[in-house]
């Protein structure tokens, strides 16, 4: 269940109440996210769609704990993310987010399986125990092949998918995914939402996109919108085409 | 070590900008070991100088000669233990590069004013029965391969007129002094005495005293000094090592020279590696933000940067201390034993390894606080 009016239970694993964010731009004050309600149940697949400059990765950033806002509180799973020091919140993005980036990010000097592993070397794991871990994101990206390639020997849309194995090697709460296949031909991009799909429906894995490729948000459960920096639930997918255009 | 793997990958990332950069460090190194090890070449004479020695030479200059008949009079002195004397003879062995000092000695007090340069009990009587022998120094015998028995031919433009004066090798010293003098030719003064013409017979060089107590010497140098005040032969006393860094002084003041270019060498050296730091990090914003994103602390990306810093130091610095070391060995045959010790020491090499270690960790320090105060957001929107 996703809900934006702030009705939702205690339950939720997201809850995100009264978050405003503002910035401070050449002695102005642009308001981004106004007083935002969130909640998202365990399991969600979310996209957020919306013009640009709406807010959709500020709110973003500030679910992954990349940000702090200006008023509010976000809390994760039980934990209030918002009063955390950073130290603590770094620790808790290691443990529960996964980010999928338009530019997947990887470590040009990193092979695949070196990029998959980075999230790992910050936990208590073995060698051997990493090395099962990657493996297994790996195989579930359909690239268990191609673990010693660097990121220039392989397509945008193989970068992306290592890119969601290092996401997902940690097994994190939920996915964080900023606009995943923006920067994708079609099938390159379907290919990747189709492994999204399958991350939720198979892993039931919490997943929260930002996109403005309607294909993309059609594969969600939950469509939501944002405009000027206000979140409105089940908007029809012709509007929010609409104002991206 | 676990972290080993991306520091070594982002370390060859340029493998061009790596080579330069660790080519500045073995250039810089290579010169600051050469640098420390001529510097200490030239105050070996200060470092290994006897506490308990003072030297007596003419107020005018050491070249100037003093009287035979002074030593009598310095012995009157309380707090010697011993005064022993010393003629510059300055010949050649064959060739004209072949140089190395020679001493006209007081074989009577030789010994004990300096202990530390011994020479065998055998070897020691031969000599003193041998008009024409010599003692050689264990390096200079080494140099020229020279075995005791040998006849050695010196030419000296200074006494005697031209030819060679022959000498029969009686005995070799070794200096018990770590870096101590082993370079030295002596002969004896009676020999020499001989030969110099009448206006020159009876005078030495120098003086050189050896005290019952170290804490004397400035007593005893001044008393020194006092008995020949206002006479042809004025005196200047002073300790042995003040005496050695005056001699060092005559070539100039190399230690502020060896600063001067070993300041400019290490703010050349912390401008260029912190520039290719600077440029790495500025570089690698987007993946620096993705590793604090994934959960990479603040401190683990600081050090990851100056470890990278470092890292280039120890390798750039290893490389300049081994090519030194091979070199300096060449430099000193090359020089033919005009700078008395030319080596290595544990203690250069060991400071080459914290200077090329400090540089690297300044140089890596403003980057590297920068990418540790590098905020995601920020860094990620710049992508």
């Amino acid at each position: 269940m996703v809900r934006v009016d702030g009705s939702g239970s205690g339950g939720a694993l997201i809850q995100v109440r009264g978050v405003d964010k503002n910035y401070s731009r050449a002695g102005e004050e642009i308001h981004v996210l106004q007083s935002l309600n969130l909640d998202v149940d365990k399991g969600e697949f979310v996209a957020f769609m919306g013009p640009s400059g709406s807010g959709k990765t500020t709110l973003l950033n500030l679910l992954g704990g990349l940000d702090v806002p200006t008023h509010g509180s976000i809390t994760v799973d039980g934990d209030e993310i918002t009063h955390m020091s950073a130290g603590k919140l770094t620790q808790w993005r290691a443990r529960h987010v996964g980010f999928i980036f338009q530019m997947y990010n990887l470590i040009p000097v990193l092979n695949a399986f070196q990029n998959v592993e980075l999230p790992l070397l910050l936990t208590k794991l073995s060698k051997s125990e990493r090395r099962q871990h990657v493996e297994a994101a790996l195989t579930i990206v359909g690239l268990a092949e191609r673990m010693n390639h660097y990121p220039r020997q392989l397509s945008g849309g193989q970068e992306q998918r290592v890119a969601i194995a290092r996401a997902i090697v940690a097994d994190p709460t939920f996915l964080l995914c900023d606009e995943p296949t923006g920067d994708l031909d079609r099938k390159s991009a379907d290919e990747i939402l189709d492994l999204l799909t399958r991350l939720s429906t198979e892993y039931h894995k919490t997943i929260l996109m930002v996109t403005h490729d309607p294909a993309a948000a059609e594969r969600a459960h939950t469509l939501l919108h944002l405009n000027k920096g206000v979140l409105v639930e089940g908007a029809h997918l012709d509007q929010v085409a609409g104002g991206v255009a | 070590m676990k972290y080993s793997s991306l520091l070594f990958a982002n370390l060859f990332r340029k493998k061009v900008r790596l080579m330069l950069t660790i080519g500045s460090f073995a250039a810089a190194l290579f010169l600051f070991t050469f640098l420390a090890v001529v510097k200490s070449a030239f105050s070996r004479g200060v470092e290994v100088a006897g506490a308990d020695r003072l030297v007596v030479i003419n107020r005018t200059s050491i070249i100037q000669p003093l009287p035979i008949a002074d030593r009598d009079k310095i012995l009157t002195i309380p707090g010697i233990k011993a005064i022993t004397h010393n003629n510059w003879f300055g010949g050649v062995y064959q060739d004209e590069k072949n140089f190395f000092p020679q001493f006209a000695i007081d074989i009577e007090n030789q010994r004990m004013v300096f202990p530390e340069m011994v020479v065998p009990d055998d070897q020691w009587k031969t000599f003193l029965n041998d008009r024409q022998g010599a003692i050689a120094g264990a390096r200079t015998a080494k140099r020229f391969g020279w075995k005791v028995g040998d006849r050695i031919p010196i030419k000296t433009t200074l006494f005697g007129g031209p030819g060679a004066w022959e000498f029969n090798l009686d005995g070799i010293y070794h200096n018990d002094r770590p870096g101590g003098d082993e370079s030295q030719f002596w002969l004896q003064y009676k020999y020499f005495d001989e030969s110099m013409p009448a206006d020159q017979k009876g005078l030495i060089g120098w003086y050189v005293i050896r005290l019952d107590n170290p804490e004397d010497a400035a007593r005893v140098a001044g008393a020194v000094d006092a008995v020949f005040a206002n006479s042809t032969y004025e005196t200047k006393t002073e300790t042995e090592s003040a005496f050695a860094a005056s001699w060092v002084k005559q070539f100039g003041n190399i230690e502020f020279l060896i600063l001067t270019i070993g300041s400019v060498v290490f703010f050349t050296l912390l401008l260029v590696t912190g520039n290719t730091m600077a440029i790495a990090v500025r570089e690698r914003t987007a993946e620096l933000a993705v590793l604090k994103a994934v959960g990479f602390s603040d401190r683990a990306v600081l050090f990851m940067v100056l470890g990278e810093s470092i890292l280039i130091a120890a390798i750039g610095g290893t490389l300049g201390l081994v090519f030194a070391a091979a070199a300096v060995p060449v430099l000193a045959n090359a020089l033919n034993g005009l700078l008395p010790v030319l080596v290595v020491s544990p203690v250069t090499l060991l400071t080459g390894v914290g200077f090329a270690l400090a540089v690297g960790a300044l140089s890596g320090l403003i980057p590297a606080f920068g990418a540790m105060r590098l905020r995601v957001v920020d860094a990620l929107r710049r992508v």
